[in-house]
């Protein structure tokens, strides 16, 4: 569950990039957070993944409290977040199967772990046939699927997905949606920051409109008309 | 699920970063060898120094020469005078042909000492002291009796070699600090190289909720390796660089005045230092370059 309450960020040049900010994203839900450029979206992102700290208000990330967290606890609160970027972010000298092991050596499992959950993480993201390939022998969607799968291969409670269709065709961006929205099926929350009206549009979802810092609509089975893009 | 230390996989990063920056960890490897074959040398030194002091302590005694122009009775007379000094312990009168007779033994086979004839030494007393430190002030009183010509207290000797050990230490020390921040210098910068190639790597770990320590870990586990491979070729190294001096000191050494200790006896002391100061440097330059990097 996230909680975002009445949250400000200003960045050191003096930017107000978050004014007043009040979200709740309970678990379970499927939630697109929409809105222009340089509206706040990727700073509600980095709030969330620790990468930034707040400058007023309170942050909740799946128990953590952000305004007071360790430095030691941030792996621990990460460990319940899946994160998936634009650019994949794959290592390109690792094949499939070693791309996700490493994610899964990164918080300590064991042999056992990874020859149990990498199989199924590959056969949910349709990668099964192609764990020996390197990624730069996959199409962008199969990258981003191998970094969906990435995200997914330490169970965590929680998949944010920044932009994750921004590199992909109409058709490719589609099938990625439709595989969040299967994770998400599975039981696992699912945040997808886009500015890609058409997508979120046809998925019918709750959809969170953020402009200048503020949120401006929060509506279920929203519609997002991608003004000022 | 999660494992708290992962050992091989530790060791198995490492081993590998080290192959991947060849050249730099070959660099760092030869900077942390020249700072311990240094510190070895200088430190092997003092020991010989130390050593030879010792011998010289252990013996406890001195030499007072007699006056040529004085018959042995003559000499043999100033004995109760010596005897009567504090601190003297026991009197020896040793006659010039005697002396030589002690100068030869264990000479055996010098050419140079056959020609000898005891003429050419004078007769003197050994004089054996209680307390080495009162050595000074005994000899003075010694020399102050009329019919004593010299005397030759080794205590002159030990400050000279006291001096030098010194200056041995001291040189040391300055050497192998500027040497040792130069190996940190290095291998922090190795060490910095193989975080930076591994940057985005060590992005997707922290991303994936990757501890600092397991991070930290693999980068370590590299800088103990170069220490140690450091140590390693440095002792042996080490070791020929003695064997060889000491077999020039001895062969040129003809009168057998430098007793130098054998390498093997020494092994057991300077083996662990070196591995420990290849280790410390080692852990210390790849704490210190990647400490900024691991900021949350």
């Amino acid at each position: 569950m996230i909680r975002f309450i009445d949250v400000y960020k200003e960045y050191d040049n003096g930017t107000k990039a978050l004014k007043g900010v009040n979200m709740r994203i309970d678990d379970g839900e499927f939630v697109f957070l929409v809105g222009p450029s340089g509206s706040g979206k990727s700073t509600i992102i980095k709030l969330i993944t620790g990468e930034i700290a707040l400058t007023q208000g309170k942050i909740m990330v799946n128990g953590y409290s952000m305004s007071n967290i360790s430095p030691k606890q941030v792996p621990l609160m990460r460990r319940t977040l899946g994160i998936i970027f634009q650019d994949f972010r794959l290592i390109e000298k690792k094949t499939v199967y070693e791309n996700l092991s490493f994610a899964m050596r990164a918080i300590g499992a064991s042999n056992r772990d990874l020859k149990r959950r990498i199989p199924y993480v590959l056969q949910l993201v349709g990668l099964e046939q192609k764990a020996d390939r390197y990624p730069g022998q996959l199409s962008g969607g199969e990258q981003q699927r191998v970094a969906i799968a990435r995200a997914l291969v330490n169970n965590p409670n929680m998949i944010i997905a920044d932009e994750p269709t921004g590199n992909l065709d109409p058709k490719r961006s589609l099938e990625i949606m439709m595989l969040l929205e299967r994770i998400n099926e599975l039981g696992t929350t699912v945040l997808v920051v886009t500015h890609e009206k058409n997508l979120v549009n046809r998925f019918g979802k709750r959809v969170v409109a953020i402009e200048d810092g503020r949120i401006i609509n929060d509506e279920t089975g929203g519609y997002y008309n991608g003004e000022k893009i | 699920m999660a494992r708290r230390f992962n050992v091989g996989y530790y060791c198995s990063e490492g081993v590998h970063s080290i192959f991947t920056h060849g050249f730099m960890s070959f660099a760092a490897v030869c900077m942390i060898v020249a700072c311990l074959l240094i510190m070895g040398s200088f430190s092997l030194v003092a020991v010989n120094l130390d050593n030879m002091l010792g011998d010289l302590e252990a013996q406890n005694e001195f030499l007072a020469y007699i006056d040529e122009t004085y018959t042995e009775e003559q000499a043999q007379a100033l004995q109760p005078q010596i005897e009567a000094i504090p601190n003297v312990a026991e009197v020896t009168y040793v006659s010039r042909d005697q002396a030589l007779e002690d100068f030869k033994a264990g000479r055996e086979g010098n050419e140079l000492l056959d020609d000898l004839d005891g003429s050419v030494l004078r007769d003197r007393y050994r004089i054996h002291v209680d307390d080495i430190e009162q050595l000074k002030q005994t000899v003075d009183q010694v020399a102050a009796i009329s019919g004593i010509a010299d005397t030759n207290a080794a205590y002159e000797i030990a400050q000279g070699f006291v001096t030098v050990r010194n200056i041995a230490a001291g040189v040391a020390v300055v050497l192998v600090t500027i040497l040792a921040v130069v190996s940190l210098f290095i291998i922090a910068n190795t060490i910095k190289l193989a975080f930076f190639y591994r940057r985005e790597e060590i992005a997707i770990m922290k991303m994936c909720g990757a501890t600092n320590a397991f991070i930290r870990w693999p980068f370590v586990v590299q800088g103990m390796i170069l220490g140690l491979a450091g140590a390693i070729v440095a002792f042996f190294l080490q070791w020929g660089v003695y064997e060889l001096v000491s077999k020039t000191v001895i062969q040129s050494d003809g009168l057998s005045l430098v007793t130098i200790l054998p390498f093997p006896s020494l092994i057991l002391n300077i083996l662990p230092v070196f591995c420990g100061a290849g280790l410390l440097i080692g852990v210390v330059g790849s704490v210190l370059a990647i400490r900024k990097f691991l900021q949350v």
